[in-house]
């Protein structure tokens, strides 16, 4: 019999002592072949824990039969798949934390870099770009995704030649690389405002570009979700198709909604390609999205980057902080979108 | 008070595909009209044309007269969302919005349509549904509670309870006890047997021994075979239709043979 019920499994002792024996051996094993130099801590902690796979499997099968140390074997390599896919993620968020948290002063959210020239300066001018361009693509891309996903879902059900087409499209505009929402965005103002323009709002419209298709997509697959049942019980009771969707669909969709077009934001609101064509950049405050160049956050950090000054370490500190800045506002919306979809889940469905 | 239902040749289409075929049938007022007969023959479709529901369903048409006290439905300058406020209906699987507290599902009629009422007709209204819907007793002390809390037999009475606040002529039931356990299922067959004092009522329905329980009248439907459409065999007084059926059909279905 391969296994049998009462066959006693591996404790959780076991499990301990298997583990602390493979880090044993790996750092055994550094210290002889390393002699002299220094151990390497992460080629110790990697070697070590292959050895108590090894290990673990190895008496797995020995004791309780070939099926648990396969499962074993499976639940550790699933393990180290999701390990080595947080580990780029952690290294990156530890990254700009260390390097950002330099110039992550007061300063740098109260002052613009208008006549700085090498340390001190700020990036007031580039967050209030930012929030400003982000607010009016979000305000041109929701009604106009919400309402196409609303078409698409509930007026377009029977698959009409319409919606297909412009299922299409949402598909097509999906993959399109931001610079052509750029050059798009800056060949339509150029028509009205000559050649050359520059300014927020044009930054605004060739983002609205790349979120669109954005919201429609998810929007889409939050109102599909809703039971047809509940639009049926809605109708049943003679209510009208349009308040159906305004009073039935939308308040039962509306966490869903909601998460959706935060998504979308954080997904443009790190763009740099389009902004660095139609907003341009420029050292100095600018509250005006309808005039002038504004600068933004990812192309501050580009910027700062690339054309490091005399004093190099401030504009790579600038950079860096610019980027811990960018990484903390798309994380607040995010648990700004989760709160939001929390408070206005339906309730009683558990 | 409960309205007649008259229909006249009757064909209902899915696109250019024929679903029910030639129905002719009179319900009378405050009467329980039993609506038999195997899958697929076109009872749910033909009961949901009786409130120009089908009309969700893209491609849906009816040709043929369906009169509501000799007004038909069907006449282009009848609005199919007041045909609904007057038929009333209740799903097999019970619907309550989930967003809603129970009293604002009992009220979504008016909710929903924007209607006005005060504080004390809303009371009203609220406790009169419910009692009707036997279940008053059960929920007046959490009417402020989600109506997705309850189980599915409350849920399914408060789905009875929201179509009869609105108060219908005419109550159409698919399946209503078909996701419900045995209990549940004799309480709504209780409250069947209350409603038809007001109401018309129209139930679709699989379990024959609820057909012969709640209905005074029964309408087998059949059809031919796959891709056939479904068709009127027998319409008779319930106690004719499961002791003397007049067709062979009937009777072979009545008696466990087919479906």
């Amino acid at each position: 019999m391969a296994s049998h019920p009462t066959r006693p499994s591996l404790s959780r002792w076991i499990i301990i002592a298997l583990f602390v024996s493979g880090m044993a051996m790996s750092y055994a094993i550094a210290a002889v072949t390393a002699s002299g130099s220094e151990v390497n801590v992460l080629g110790v902690v990697v070697v070590g824990l292959v050895i108590f796979g090894v290990l673990t499997v190895g008496l797995s099968w020995a004791t309780e039969g070939r099926r648990k140390a396969v499962n074993r074997a499976m639940a550790g390599l699933i393990t180290s798949a999701f390990g080595l896919a947080l580990i780029p993620l952690v290294s990156l968020v530890w990254t700009v934390a260390t390097l950002g948290v330099a110039r992550f002063d007061s300063q740098f959210f109260s002052s613009s870099m208008r006549n700085v020239v090498g340390a001190g300066g700020g990036a007031l001018h580039a967050i209030i770009g930012t929030l400003e361009i982000t607010l009016i693509a979000a305000l041109i891309s929701i009604p106009i995704g919400l309402l196409t996903s609303i078409y698409l879902v509930e007026y377009g059900r029977g698959r009409n030649r319409f919606s297909r087409w412009v299922t299409t499209m949402v598909d097509v505009m999906t993959g399109i690389p931001s610079i052509v929402a750029g050059l798009f965005a800056f060949a339509m103002f150029s028509l009205f405002f000559g050649p050359g323009v520059r300014m927020g709002f044009a930054g605004a419209v060739a983002l609205s570009v790349l979120m669109i298709p954005v919201v429609v997509r998810s929007s889409e697959e939050m109102l599909r979700l809703v039971p047809n049942e509940l639009r049926e019980a809605s109708l049943a009771l003679g209510v009208p198709k349009w308040l159906t969707i305004l009073r039935v669909v939308l308040p039962t969709s509306v966490g869903g909604l909601v998460t959706g077009i935060m998504i979308a934001i954080a997904r443009v609101i790190g763009e740099t390609a389009p902004l660095l064509i139609v907003a341009g950049f420029t050292q100095s405050m600018n509250y005006n999205p309808f005039n002038e160049r504004m600068m933004t956050l990812p192309v501050f950090v580009y910027n700062s980057y690339s054309s490091q000054g005399m004093d190099a370490q401030a504009y790579l500190d600038r950079a860096w902080a610019g980027a811990l800045t960018l990484i903390i506002i798309v994380m607040l919306l995010n648990l700004g979108a989760r709160i939001v979809s929390r408070v206005l889940r339906p309730a009683g469905n558990h | 008070m409960g309205k007649i239902i008259e229909l006249d040749r009757v064909n209902v289409f899915y696109g250019s595909f024929l679903a029910v075929e030639d129905v002719s049938l009179t319900i009378e007022p405050q009467t329980v009209t039993a609506f038999i007969g195997p899958s697929g023959c076109g009872k749910s479709t033909l009961l949901r044309t009786l409130n120009r529901m089908h009309e969700v369903i893209p491609g849906a048409r009816v040709d043929g007269e369906i009169l509501l006290d000799g007004a038909n439905l069907y006449d282009d300058d009848v609005d199919p969302v007041s045909v609904r406020r007057e038929v009333g209906m209740v799903f097999q699987r019970p619907n309550p919005f989930p967003t809603m507290s129970i009293r604002d599902n009992v009220l979504a009629g008016y909710k929903l349509n924007h209607d006005r009422l005060s504080k004390s007709d809303e009371d009203e209204i609220v406790e009169s549904a419910l009692k009707s819907a036997n279940l008053w007793k059960e929920v007046k002390n959490r009417l402020a509670k989600p109506g997705g809390g309850l189980s599915g037999g409350q849920q399914q009475r408060l789905c009875i309870a929201r179509a009869i606040a609105i108060r219908p002529r005419v109550l159409l039931m698919d399946e209503p006890t078909s996701a419900l356990d045995p209990i549940s299922t004799q309480a709504i067959e209780d409250l069947v047997s209350q409603l038809k004092k007001d109401y018309t009522i129209v139930i679709v329905t699989h379990n024959m021994q609820q057909a012969a329980r709640v209905s005074d009248r029964t309408a087998f439907f059949n059809i031919a075979g796959e891709g056939e459409p479904g068709k009127l065999v027998e319409f008779d007084d319930t106690s004719v239709i499961f002791s003397n059926p007049s067709k062979k059909n009937t009777e072979d279905y009545i008696s466990g043979r087919f479906g």
